[in-house]
């Protein structure tokens, strides 16, 4: 194991454009020969105050055989326009209310249909999982969508930890519940708490990724600190912030928004350009950040991961089963 | 009326500034230049869209609250307004859909009729619109005393134009439907008021009709 010397202090600070970031993360790849680079004690910044100046830098490798090539949204898009009712609904409202979070100490609690369960410190979740950066496409179900640089490793590798049972079919997550906290969860907006689930096979594609950070540092609040679930061929409700619960399930779980509105959205969430949501089209998309007004862009199946996992839907109507 | 005389020009400017806001952030996001930190945020089309959507709303209320207001303060000087704010509103109607045809759909008039016909609330706003724009080519002096009754008639559209515009947003909102619900109940206020005066003054003229055949 080997970590670059010093390469933290120079990832980027939040107003480094991306082409510098990436362009210097390039340099530091080469010169370290990025494959065999693991990380030691990478999460050390989970545990401090999350002002956006002081979000700790991580150890990680960049995984381009599993990132796009499309450039990704600057730092102040990703970190500025969230969707996160917890923190208000309005895309604004989640950097501006979720600055005094509180994202230390943290508990996961594993539950259900695994050998392995209890409650578990998110050092302990997080101390054997080496990180990684993919860039990847994330396509909201409001049909705009960004391409952001995760930190992460894959939820599998977490899974298999607490040795899942035969009768673990799903797996269900949930947000914190913290209303003094969270002042959406004050509201009547949702019910509360968010709840996600997934198929069990789709929690284990190595797409699946469990991220604590992007552009090189520690998730800021408003992306869902400390622990979010990322699927990138899925709608972006599905990527569940503020993870304190897994639970291996038996039945598929009913989940916040298909529970919401189970007409307009469905268990599933895959990206799927030829099934509209029943008020707006799913068909484009419009890339934030990407010529401010230029024209929207297709939408692609499964968020163009479709080679990767549209095998988990073979024989399935993707109409009914949206 | 001095204070009208000065009064117009400044409503009339005040009712401009969000458009010259918009204008302003849309430069900036463009990169054309950069005044007063004003940005459209990370999604300007949307924020564009939304904006004018909103002011077009704002504009019905404010138009609709000028009978009230003359009821209640007993003054023919609200109505005075009344006209600019009511073109106001379709000015900023014709930008929002301007925004949506050009920047959101990309010109394709072919994907326009497409959402027209398959989304309910994109066909309830093309009918505010549509509804909007004769009141906007009647408003003029000559028109309304050419229309005489008729013109009194054809603006009672407004009634349904603010209700199919709330309705529009309603209908769009993902889930938090607190704002459209502020503007539904505005506008049942405004259009609950007309019924009740309408129904006392129904109820006055047929009690004075009973008033005189009891007479005679």
């Amino acid at each position: 194991m080997r970590t670059p010397p010093d390469s933290t202090k120079i990832l980027p600070s939040e107003i480094t454009p991306y082409r510098e970031y990436f362009s210097r993360r390039d340099l530091l790849a080469a010169a370290l020969g990025t494959a065999g680079v693991h990380s030691i004690g990478g999460f050390a910044g989970s545990a401090r105050a999350q002002s956006p100046g002081a979000l700790g830098a991580l150890t990680y490798a960049h995984n381009a055989a599993l990132s796009v090539a499309e450039p990704p949204n600057s730092y102040r898009d990703i970190t500025t326009y969230n969707n996160y009712y917890e923190f208000g609904t309005d895309k604004s409202d989640p950097a501006e209310n979720a600055q005094k979070f509180r994202t230390a100490p943290w508990n996961v609690s594993i539950s259900g249909e695994a050998e392995v369960t209890g409650t578990f410190t998110l050092e302990d979740i997080l101390k054997p999982h080496p990180l990684e950066e993919r860039v990847y496409r994330l396509r909201c179900v409001e049909a705009w969508s960004m391409v952001v640089p995760w930190i992460g490793f894959p939820l599998a590798d977490l899974l298999k930890r607490f040795k899942p049972t035969s009768k673990a079919k799903f797996v269900e997550f949930k947000t914190l519940y913290d209303p003094k906290q969270m002042p959406g969860q004050r509201t009547g907006v949702l019910e509360w708490p968010y709840v996600e689930g997934l198929r069990i096979d789709e929690a284990m594609h190595p797409l699946t990724l469990m991220a604590v950070g992007l552009y090189g540092k520690t998730l800021p609040n408003q992306n869902g600190a400390p622990l979010r679930l990322i699927v990138p061929w899925k709608y972006g409700f599905k990527g569940i912030k503020a993870i304190v619960s897994i639970k291996f399930t038996e039945r598929a779980p009913r989940t916040t928004w298909a529970g919401a509105a189970s007409n307009e959205y469905g268990f599933f969430a895959n990206v799927n350009p030829s099934v509209d949501h029943p008020r707006w089209s799913q068909a484009t998309e419009r890339r934030i950040g990407a010529n401010v007004f230029g024209p929207r862009q297709p939408t692609l199946p499964f968020n163009g991961y479709a080679s990767q996992v549209a095998g988990l839907y073979s024989g399935m109507d993707l109409r009914k089963y949206f | 009326m001095r204070q009208i005389r000065w009064g117009k020009p400044l409503v009339f400017l005040a009712c401009l500034l969000p458009a010259l806001r918009l204008g302003v952030g849309a430069l900036n996001a463009v990169e054309v230049m950069n005044i007063g930190g004003i940005s459209l945020g990370a999604d300007p089309v949307k924020m564009l869209l939304h904006t004018c959507g909103r002011w077009t709303l704002n504009f019905l209320m404010i138009t609709l609250c000028m009978t009230p207001l003359r009821d209640l303060t007993r003054s023919m000087f609200w109505l005075k307004f009344r006209r600019m704010f009511g073109l106001f509103a379709l000015f900023y109607a014709v930008l929002h859909f301007s925004i949506y045809l050009l920047l959101d759909q990309n010109g394709r008039l072919g994907d326009l009729w497409q959402d027209i016909v398959k989304r309910p609330y994109i066909t309830v706003g093309m009918l505010a619109l549509l509804s909007l724009i004769p009141l906007g080519l009647t408003s003029t002096a000559k028109a309304q005393r050419r229309l005489g009754r008729d013109w009194t008639r054809l603006h009672r559209l407004i009634y349904a134009i603010a209700i199919l515009g709330v309705w529009h947003f309603w209908w769009q909102v993902k889930k938090d439907i607190r704002e459209p619900l502020l503007y539904a109940c505005g506008l049942t206020l405004l259009l609950g008021y007309r019924l009740w005066k309408e129904r006392r003054s129904l109820a006055r003229l047929s009690a004075e009709r009973f008033a005189r055949t009891d007479a005679a």
